[in-house]
């Protein structure tokens, strides 16, 4: 017995490949999050050890040279906030 | 036909791996398979082969590498035997659920413990279910010629998979007998160049072996299953072609004699030739008996096989290992579950024959063969397989 | 058909002078196999091989239990192995000896034909080592003519390289020197 579906079998490339390399960007991971990274810019330093650190690749250089998370990705790990040397990032619940 | 020249079986497959002008060999050497990389690490070292030979320290490493040439787009060689392959069984799953035509001869030897070092065929079973193409051979010539069919059907756009060729160790490996090398404008004629469905490059990136959960994986595993099935008429057609180009006609499941037979033998691998002196003392007895030789074994050749069979009355199947507690020969298991919804369906008569390299000789078969007879005289339909010749 | 042992120790190249054989008779347009016993090979332990040459296609691939000759290369082995054992009464054993043949089937209890000769000599005079395995094949030759010495030639040749011409004249020679003693009624 088969189920109806729009994608089917034949619709696999051999292999299972995924032929559209980098489509991970559309998976959203910020939905993970419980808590999320907020930066007291005042307090930046600029050293981008946030960035450095951060797992998945979320921190993100602004145009004035501080960095702050992208929150579509971002986890909510709290990693950055510990290796942060000034401080600067506290973790705020999302609740908050 | 050429000219027939005098090379030891393990060269000539090393040899026919030259002749397809092979990108990348990656292998560990084992008992008995050594001969071929020894030879084709001579071939690349003394530049008559232009290939990459990558001396791995595994034969995990071995499956490895060829699976990412091939997913480079290189065309791929690989061998091994008895533990060896067990130690790469992983990845040899890999290789065909990410559809990567390499192409391993395996010189197949039993499984330890305890350990040794002839051959049987306790080895491939356990891989029976990997979802490679496996051919077996018989002798020095048909080794040859699947080297180099075994590129065809798996470079095939329409296969893409990869295919072991089975040859016994030692009887085939360490025989010098006569072979028939193809000129070299003959594999240029049969065998196109390797375009593959999909490569690893880095300016055109893809996900190779993402991961699937249950979502996908049925569809997945359909999708294989379906690749390996609709094989079939690619490597009968690649046969064809070659008997146009060697005159050596080759098919899924063949027959000794054209005629029908009350009783058939059906073998696998090097034995066949012993068997079919015992079938051919039989009939001059009398007896209607004929051999069937089970050269393609996946994709299974239902269709084949049971044309092969007709109205025959019986099948001894022997085989080469044992599945423990099971049924236990696994090539009469599955001769069995072919034919099982038949009505009119043969009784098949199982024989575990030839472990660790025993040699058994026209007369052990005459045995069989009288031993299969009183079982179905005894009004036998269903039998179980013996361990012929153990010691008790 | 015609099925032959070789009896030698690992190392001095029994496989060798069975493929040499079976090479060459394939070049003449008959059908040929040589093979090892199979098994764990052993510098200095006695080995066995084989060959088989047919003027029809060959289908059996089981080992050699009734051969029609056997061929002995160390004369140390003669009495170490039991080398008559399944041959035929018509055959013909081929001994690297320095005993006559007459002296070995008395001493090893053997009726059938020998062909002896003292391949130790041969070699060490021809190549310097005691090494036998191509002199010997002068004596196969000599005891069952095959084919012609002359069609070793190119197979020597192609294995030996640069040292086929040593190897070539204690073949030779070994052909020369072979004598036969005829089978005991």
């Amino acid at each position: 017995m088969t189920t109806p579906s729009e994608f089917t079998w034949r619709d696999l490339e051999p292999g299972v490949i995924i032929s559209d390399a980098g489509n991970s960007r559309e998976y959203k991971t910020g939905d993970w999050r419980s808590a999320r990274p907020v930066v007291d810019k005042a307090n930046c330093i600029k050293c981008g050890v946030c960035y450095l650190f951060c797992p998945d690749i979320a921190i993100t250089q602004a145009a004035d040279g501080t960095f702050e998370a992208d929150l579509y990705y971002c986890k909510g790990c709290g990693i950055c906030e510990q290796e942060c040397y000034t401080g600067c990032i506290t973790m705020v619940d999302e609740e908050e | 036909m050429g000219k027939l020249i005098g090379k030891e079986v393990s060269v000539a497959a090393a040899d026919a791996v030259g002749l397809v002008n092979v990108d990348v060999i990656a292998a560990y050497p084992i008992t008995p398979q050594t001969h071929i990389v020894e030879h084709l690490s001579e071939l690349v070292a003394a530049g008559e082969l232009d290939a990459e030979y990558i001396p791995v320290e595994s034969e995990h490493s071995a499956m490895s590498v060829c699976c990412g040439s091939s997913a480079r787009g290189a065309r791929t060689f690989t061998c091994t035997s008895s533990q060896g392959l067990a130690l790469m069984n992983e990845v040899v799953f890999i290789a065909s659920s990410l559809r990567l035509p390499i192409v391993m001869v395996v010189c197949n030897r039993h499984l330890s413990a305890p350990i040794g070092i002839a051959n049987d065929h306790s080895d491939i079973m356990p891989v029976r279910d990997s979802g490679w193409i496996q051919v077996f051979a018989e002798n020095g010539q048909e080794v040859f010629d699947h080297v180099i069919h075994a590129f065809r059907v798996a470079e095939s756009e329409k296969v893409s998979l990869p295919v072991i060729v089975n040859m016994d160790g030692f009887v085939l490996s360490h025989m010098i007998e006569p072979i028939e090398y193809w000129e070299e404008e003959m594999v240029k004629q049969y065998l196109p160049e390797f375009k593959p469905l999909y490569r690893l490059d880095p300016d055109d990136p893809i996900t190779i072996g993402a991961l699937t959960m249950s979502e996908y994986l049925t569809e997945a595993k359909m999708a294989q299953n379906e690749a390996l099935k609709n094989a079939l008429p690619e490597i009968v057609t690649a046969w064809d072609e070659m008997a146009e180009i060697t005159g050596r006609q080759y098919r899924p499941v063949e027959k000794l004699h054209e005629d029908s037979s009350e009783t058939l033998f059906l073998t696998m691998g090097s034995i066949s030739g012993i068997v079919s002196d015992a079938v051919d003392q039989l009939r001059e007895q009398g007896e209607s008996v004929n051999l069937l030789k089970l050269r393609l074994f996946r994709p299974f050749p239902f269709k084949a096989l049971k044309e092969a069979v007709g109205n025959a009355r019986r099948v001894i199947v022997i085989d080469r290992a044992v599945s423990f507690g099971g049924p236990p020969g696994p090539v009469a298991s599955e001769i069995r579950s072919a034919f099982y919804s038949d009505t009119n369906r043969p009784m098949i008569s199982g024989f575990i024959c030839g472990l660790g390299g025993r040699d058994l000789i026209p007369d052990d078969y005459i045995n069989i063969y009288r031993e299969s007879l009183l079982q179905t005289e005894g009004g036998a339909t269903e039998t179980e397989d013996i361990l012929y010749g153990v010691k008790a | 058909m015609i099925e032959v042992r070789l009896h030698g120790r690992g190392g001095q190249g029994a496989v060798t002078s069975a493929e040499l054989m079976a090479i060459t008779a394939i070049n003449q347009g008959q059908y040929a196999q040589a093979f090892p016993n199979f098994g764990a090979e052993r510098r200095g332990a006695p080995v066995a091989a084989f060959f088989r040459i047919s003027p029809e296609p060959i289908n059996t691939r089981n080992m050699i239990y009734h051969p029609d000759m056997v061929v002995v290369l160390d004369p140390s082995i003669l009495r170490l192995v039991d080398i008559g054992s399944g041959l035929h009464k018509q055959g013909i054993l081929v001994a690297n000896s320095r005993f006559s043949g007459k002296e070995l089937q008395q001493e090893l209890g053997i009726t059938q034909t020998i062909a002896t000769v003292n391949a130790n000599v041969i070699a060490q005079e021809e190549l310097g080592l005691p090494i036998t395995n191509t002199t010997m094949l002068g004596a196969i030759l000599k005891a069952r003519e095959f084919y012609s010495p002359d069609k070793l030639l190119g197979p020597l040749n192609e294995r030996f390289g640069r040292i086929a011409g040593k190897n070539i004249k204690a073949m030779q020679r070994a052909y020369r020197e072979t004598r036969i003693t005829p089978a005991l009624n």
